[in-house]
């Protein structure tokens, strides 16, 4: 199957300082791709390249089966693209409507169908009864779900969202995602940057784990937690120093916070039992894995920027 | 000029043209005043206060009344400002603020067709200030017709430089307040010394000299040739040195531009 977005090797360098340093991925047809990773990480330096905001350093960067280092093809690509920036950056003095008709003209969308399609959005997003409102006027979570639906207005066979629910409050936010599975059942494709990990698990199908300009795994979510985290977590605290020395005995694997130790396991009932009897001081739970105990596995727990 | 290839610069700049052109209709009740108003108020202080200190100056060895002489040096000016804050001052918001560009480099449109459809913005925004004033002036008999119509078109050009320059100046600024140092090093002189307010050879010659090294004094002297008269051939080497100024800074502006976005 034709990947929609092939990169190899791809580089990006501001003078000394490597952002993205070699990484090698391909987003599939119809298939919602992920790309996590810490601030810093090299996420949104990634998916500027591949929308031709950024010209590459090095490697070779092909999206939808054209070559984004070329001019021309590149214009082709722009075409077939929409894009969700981080920032909400409509035209503040224009209605919801305008912004969306402004945008498609850039797209060359022909007036009437412009606004056609642009109502059709509206209704999309919920927001058909509010046509007219300034965008001044909305609040975060409104202009988020307009900046996705101008994203939209060319029709695009690939939706590229660079963080497109930080700063929402949780409604918000699970508006968002209901519309992007839509879209996702619909078939498009969809490559995201994330740094929920419960938005990626709901929403990827694949994704990849970046620190540091480098690509650290890839794979589904679900089979990343099993991998790395295992099936389930018995979260202990204040653990006690036998409780330490029990676990270097059965030689399980934990990790030790000081104040908190994450025991990962496999055989959960009779493990926590144990556990819970003869070394819980302090409250412990047991709880299925998720993909943020991988990510903070894989990525480390100190403070980044 | 980038990994990508040559610019070329398609049509498509006319949409950028087109979004700022919609958002003045949005608000041009507001966006109207200013340029109507504040030459009224020069043409009123100095107009009628001043003339009766000044009388009669001469122009091309014509004596004409003092508003008469100001009159067209005020259109040059009003030409300047509306090119020069649009494409310093507003372009920097949409730039900086707004995210405006960043949003429409993830569309068909590349950075040269934005970066050209807002200094193309800011010459239109000369042209509308221009067309404005000239209707209000021309109730007093100001400007002599029909030459006064050939303002319109010149206004476009003149716009385009003062856009132009304007625009580099939103590429190499770090922030908004630093257009204080253009404004106060480059467009006060100007506004003071190019003629505009007084003859130029009532200056010593080395200022003239200075003067004559700004395109303001150029325009000023068109818009006298055209708005008072006579013809002289001194306004066609006037307008190629528009054109120049203009044919350099324009392209200076796109490469500055894209030094400082495209990263």
């Amino acid at each position: 199957m034709e990947a929609v977005v092939q990169a190899d090797a791809l580089r990006k360098a501001f003078g000394a300082f490597t952002a993205v340093d070699g990484i090698s991925f391909s987003v599939r047809r119809g298939e919602c791709f992920g790309i996590l990773g810490p601030n810093g990480a090299g996420k949104t330096s990634t998916i500027r390249m591949i929308y031709g905001f950024s010209p590459l350093s090095g490697g070779s960067l092909h999206v939808l089966g054209q070559d984004v280092t070329s001019r021309r093809q590149l214009r082709k690509v722009k075409y077939r693209i929409g894009v969700c920036q981080q920032d909400n950056n409509l035209d503040p003095e224009l209605s919801i409507l305008q912004n969306l008709e402004v945008f498609a003209s850039y797209f060359d969308v022909p007036r009437p169908d412009a606004t056609v399609r642009a109502l059709e959005l509206l209704k999309f997003i919920a927001l058909e009864n509010r046509r007219d409102t300034p965008i001044a006027e909305l609040s975060g979570g409104l202009m988020r779900r307009v900046v996705l639906a101008r994203a939209l207005i060319n029709e695009p066979d690939l939706l590229i969202l660079d963080e497109p629910t930080t700063g929402l409050d949780p409604q918000s936010r699970h508006q968002i995602w209901e519309r992007l599975e839509g879209l996702r059942a619909r078939g498009i494709s969809i490559l995201l940057t994330t740094h929920y990990m419960e938005e990626a698990s709901r929403l990827c199908d694949r994704l990849i784990i970046m620190d540091h300009g480098k690509i650290l795994v890839e794979g589904r979510p679900q089979e990343l937690i099993r991998e790395h985290a295992g099936k389930d977590i018995i979260e202990v605290g204040e653990p006690g120093e036998e409780l330490r020395s029990f676990l270097r005995e059965r030689n399980l694997r934990f990790d030790d916070l000081g104040h908190r130790l994450l025991i990962y396991c496999d055989e959960r009932d009779q493990l926590y039992r144990e556990v819970s009897e003869r070394y819980c001081r302090d409250g412990c739970t047991l709880r299925t894995a998720t993909l943020e105990d991988v990510f903070l596995k894989l990525t480390g727990r100190e403070l980044r920027e | 000029m980038s990994r990508t290839g040559t610019p070329v610069i398609t049509s498509r700049f006319l949409r950028v043209w087109n979004r700022n052109f919609t958002v003045y209709r949005k608000t041009w009740k507001v966006s109207f005043l200013p340029p109507l108003l504040e030459p009224l108020l020069y043409l009123a202080a100095f107009g009628l206060g001043m003339s009766a200190l000044v009388g009669n100056v001469s122009w091309r060895e014509h004596s004409t009344s003092y508003v008469v002489f100001i009159t067209p040096a005020l259109l040059a000016v009003n030409m300047m400002y509306n090119s020069f804050f649009e494409t310093t001052y507003g372009s920097f918001v949409r730039m900086y603020y707004q995210k405006t560009f960043d949003a429409m480099l993830a569309t068909p449109l590349f950075l040269e067709e934005i970066i050209t459809g807002e200094i193309i913005w800011g010459a239109t925004k000369s042209v509308i200030a221009s067309s404005i004033m000239l209707a209000i002036i021309s109730l007093f008999g100001l400007i002599r017709y029909p030459e006064g119509l050939l303002l319109v078109p010149l206004s476009f050009l003149a716009g385009l430089a003062f856009a132009s320059i304007g625009m580099y100046f939103t590429a190499v600024v770090r922030n908004i307040d630093l257009f204080n140092l253009p404004i106060f090093l480059f467009i006060t002189p100007m506004f003071l010394f190019s003629g505009t307010f007084f003859p130029l050879d009532t200056l010593p010659d080395w200022a003239q000299a200075l003067a004559y090294c700004l395109p303001l004094t150029h325009l000023v002297e068109i818009n006298r040739t055209i708005g008072i008269g006579p013809f002289d051939v001194t306004a066609l080497w006037n307008l190629l040195y528009l054109a120049l100024f203009s044919a350099i800074l324009f392209p200076l502006a796109l490469i500055k531009m894209r030094k400082r976005l495209i990263k």
